[in-house]
């Protein structure tokens, strides 16, 4: 299972904060992008602006995956 | 004693102040940051942050550290607070204790400019006539905008 983190607009956007995701051998932060855009077509223009975070730690380009990882969007931050 | 952190109530600037002091250090520098009403013209009402928790307290140990890769001696702690705030409440404290005030000053502004960075924290501002969660750090374009630099082994 890989579970997904939503914040700000795109929680709001997608009524939740947290979403579960069936989880599949060789799976990358790609996978679960294109997942994300599929089940909820209203985040489909927000996914390519926000950074992915694996584990709370900011992950590279289709980062690969493991059963159980924390994915999060990360929309532009306005912190301060 | 948590040199990072995200809080839901209010922040004693003197507390997090006194978190830094120490005897090889001369110069404390505190940042404030706190609930500006107008913003180009339009009346905020009051503000809500929001925070991925966990990881926006280990992005503040990060900003700690890299102040401390350039500067060792320096002593860094940053309290955000998040929820509901109204005008004037203090959203964020930073305190930086150097050996001496020039890199004081320095590494505070290195603090907040790297906050607005990589540290996932958001707020919505809201009006008299909507809100809407705010996206960039220059408060010029609504979300989403383009990435922020997040540099270092992670890029």
């Amino acid at each position: 299972m890989i579970t997904i983190k939503l914040f700000a607009a795109m929680a709001e956007e997608a009524g939740k904060e947290t979403i579960e995701m069936t989880w599949q051998e060789g799976m990358t932060t790609e996978d679960v992008k294109r997942w994300l855009a599929e089940q909820y077509p209203s985040l489909a223009s927000r996914i390519p602006a926000a950074m992915v975070a694996v584990n709370q730690e900011f992950a590279a380009f289709a980062n690969p995956l493991q059963d159980g990882d924390e994915v999060a969007f990360i929309p532009p931050v306005s912190g301060g | 004693m948590k040199l990072f952190e995200i809080v839901e109530d209010t922040i004693s600037v003197e507390q997090v102040m006194r978190k830094v002091i120490h005897p090889n250090c001369g110069a404390v520098n505190l940042f404030v940051g706190t609930v500006r009403e107008l913003t180009k013209g339009k009346k905020t009402l009051y503000l809500e942050y929001a925070a991925y928790k966990e990881m926006a307290e280990k992005q503040l140990e990060r900003i700690g550290r890299e102040i401390q890769e350039k500067c060792p001696e320096a002593r860094v702690a940053i309290t955000h607070r998040i929820g509901r705030l109204d005008i004037s409440d203090i959203a964020v404290t930073i305190a930086v204790a150097t050996p001496h005030r020039a890199d004081s000053y320095e590494y505070s502004r290195y603090a907040i400019e790297r906050m607005k960075e990589i540290v996932p924290i958001w707020k919505k501002e809201h009006w008299e006539d909507g809100e809407e969660w705010i996206g960039d750090q220059k408060e010029i374009t609504p979300y989403p905008t383009g990435k922020p630099e997040i540099g270092g082994k992670d890029a």
